[in-house]
């Protein structure tokens, strides 16, 4: 299989950087959500809304779309900027995430918003919906794939595995998932709250195809979800080794930004850094 | 009357496979329960629509959301108390909040499934249904009735729907020409001296008790209330205001079922004392189906006794 070709990487990095400031901004007018958990698995979501997944903003509903389903809800502005930069509402919306009316609500929510799925925000759920999705496109006969992004502490719900062994049992090969494996949730670290490990031998063990990946390398990133494709009988899930906070270095790694938003002074630090590393 | 006495579950199971002939878009969902829920007769002529998810009631609401959303009509069933209760959150979250076209029909409700006792029996999913904004309840009274049910809110109705059938046989009530609608309670009688608003098993047994009140001299009407949400409260209205007793009767706990759905709109629109005969804040227990009715009250004797109490 041809390798992703190396400006593509570079403009996917450069539209990642994008999406990271778009988040900061937001959270920072909200002055709350999820800062951490939304630059952990920005990467992986630039990969797929800008580079993987077939879709058209005109037409959020297009039949032949590939799917995404933000499974750990909680990144929401992860998933609203992702939208907004690739034109399914203006940018300007971004400002009234987590206001009265707005559409951007807390968590994401299908009903108010064009480009969401489904809403989600209770964790643990999201897997389950998207192996219906892939079941009612196989069904179709529509060969668009079915991409969902978990949690790492989010894995700890029991419904993921009752969706991990029927995606496995219904031969799902249009299900690719990743498990945003940040090492961190609210109240610590993951293997102190509840031992995770071994997640690739978990996935496995439950007949899924696996991936081990560095989630903030977009080559790696793209490379594992063009093999994904060529996985016949099987879903895949690619767990994806990632920093809570990634891009920021005084919120990475960092347990208390899992659902704090930056101050008006850390984002203009923030956005600095960011644009300080492109150079 | 329609036909004869048929379980509410297994006029589904044939409504079901009708439906399925009819429609392609119909798939069906269950959790290793489709003998008693009677779906595997869907599922042994349409295998290639039919999900058995195994023991895994939140995973299978969480599927039959994801088939709705590629527009499939998915009918997904279990036994009543795993339905409402063990998957409770996902139907909330998803299914109520996206305001999905989901059929979610249980059966095996209420005391009625007998010897397996308390575990088995839901006593309280009318109530959890009933407060998730979105959904539309439905206690179907016989086999004639459930048929039109399964048939009406797959063809004039998107949306929630959550349906309550029983493991029982129970006496076909519904007159030949009754068109079941959404919403619409179906009126027997009205009584000038008591009015039973009943639903499910319960509604054959006010009528039974209704004949027994006549030879008294008492006039009580009976109202089949088979839609619990939206509530028809024209019907109950009229009800309440040409009787000097309303009760109400289901097999179900008097708290957060059709009697405080009643009660619930009364209070607001014509406060009148509402008698209640159902559940009282208690589990069921293992018995024969015809032992519990009696050891939980629910019997036209009971339901004589207590209008004649009330009219006192
Ligand atoms: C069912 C449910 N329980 C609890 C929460 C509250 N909650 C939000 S995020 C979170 C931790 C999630 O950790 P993880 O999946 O690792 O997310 P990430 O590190 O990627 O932010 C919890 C417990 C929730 N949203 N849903
Ligand atoms: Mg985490």
């Amino acid at each position: 299989m041809a390798k992703v070709s190396q400006t593509t990487v570079i403009e996917l990095k450069e539209k990642a950087k994008e999406l990271r400031k778009e988040i900061l901004k937001m959270l920072t007018a909200a002055q709350s959500g999820h800062t951490g958990g939304s630059l952990s698995a920005a990467d992986i979501v630039t990969a797929l809304y800008f580079h993987k997944m077939r879709h058209n903003p005109k037409d959020p509903k297009w039949r032949e779309r590939d799917r995404f389903i933000l499974s750990k809800g909680h990144a929401a502005p992860l998933l609203y900027a992702a939208l907004a930069l690739s034109g399914y509402f203006s940018k300007s919306l971004m400002k009234t995430l987590r206001k009265l009316g707005s559409p951007l609500q807390g968590h994401p929510c299908s009903k108010t918003l064009p480009g969401i799925e489904i809403s989600t925000g209770s964790l643990g759920q999201g897997l389950s919906i998207a192996n219906g999705i892939a079941a009612g496109l196989k069904l179709d006969g529509l060969g668009s794939r079915v991409y969902c992004l978990l949690g790492d502490g989010e894995i700890q719900e029991g419904q993921v595995w009752e969706a991990a062994m029927t995606a496995a049992h219904y031969k799902l090969d249009n299900v690719c998932a990743f498990v945003d494996n940040n090492g961190l949730q609210i109240d610590g670290h993951c293997c102190e709250v509840m031992y995770i490990e071994p997640i690739v031998k978990k996935w496995e063990a439950f007949g899924w195809n696996v991936f081990d990946i560095n989630g903030h390398d977009m080559a790696a990133i793209v490379n594992a979800l063009n093999q994904a494709e060529t996985v016949k009988g099987k879903p895949t899930m690619i767990v994806a080794r990632t920093v809570k906070g990634k891009g920021i270095s005084f919120f990475e790694g960092k347990v208390q930004y899992h659902g704090m938003a930056p101050t008006p002074e850390e984002l203009k630090k923030a956005l600095k850094e960011l644009d300080e590393n492109g150079k | 009357m329609a036909n004869k006495a048929v379980a509410t579950r297994d006029a589904y199971g044939e409504a079901l496979l009708e439906l399925g002939k009819r429609r392609l878009d119909i798939v069906v969902l269950d959790a290793d329960l489709s003998g008693s829920t009677k779906t595997g007769k869907f599922g042994k002529v349409f295998p290639d629509r039919f999900f058995n998810i195994g023991v895994a009631e939140q995973d299978m609401i969480g599927m039959a959301s994801g088939l709705s959303l590629t527009g499939k009509l998915p009918f997904a069933s279990t036994f009543a108390v795993f339905e409402t209760g063990r998957a409770w959150e996902q139907i909330r979250q998803t299914v109520c909040y996206s305001n999905l076209n989901v059929k979610l029909v249980a059966t095996h409700s209420g005391i009625t499934v007998g010897e397996d006792g308390a575990s088995h029996q839901a006593v309280e999913d009318i109530a959890l249904m009933r407060v998730l904004p979105n959904m539309t309840v439905i206690v179907p009274s016989d086999g004639y009735e459930t048929t039109q049910v399964i048939n009406a809110i797959a063809d004039e109705y998107f949306g929630p729907v959550y349906v309550r059938l029983g493991r029982s046989k129970v006496p076909s009530v519904m007159p030949e020409r009754y068109r079941f609608k959404i919403g619409k309670a179906h009126v027997f009688s009205m009584g000038k001296d008591a009015n039973i608003i009943a639903a499910g098993i319960m509604v054959s047994m006010a009528l039974e008790a209704a004949e027994i009140l006549k030879k008294n001299g008492i006039d009580a009407g009976v109202i089949n209330m088979s839609t619990i949400k939206p509530l028809d409260t024209k019907t109950l209205l009229k009800a309440a205001k040409s009787c000097r007793v309303l009760v109400t009767a289901e097999e179900h706990s008097i708290i957060g079922g059709l009697g405080s759905a009643v009660s619930e709109f009364l209070s607001e629109h014509y406060p009148v004392p509402v008698v209640k005969i159902g559940i009282r804040d208690e589990f069921g227990c293992s018995g024969s189906s015809e032992e519990l009715l009696k050891f939980y009250g629910l019997t036209p004797d009971k339901i004589v006794k207590t209008i004649r109490k009330a009219l006192k």
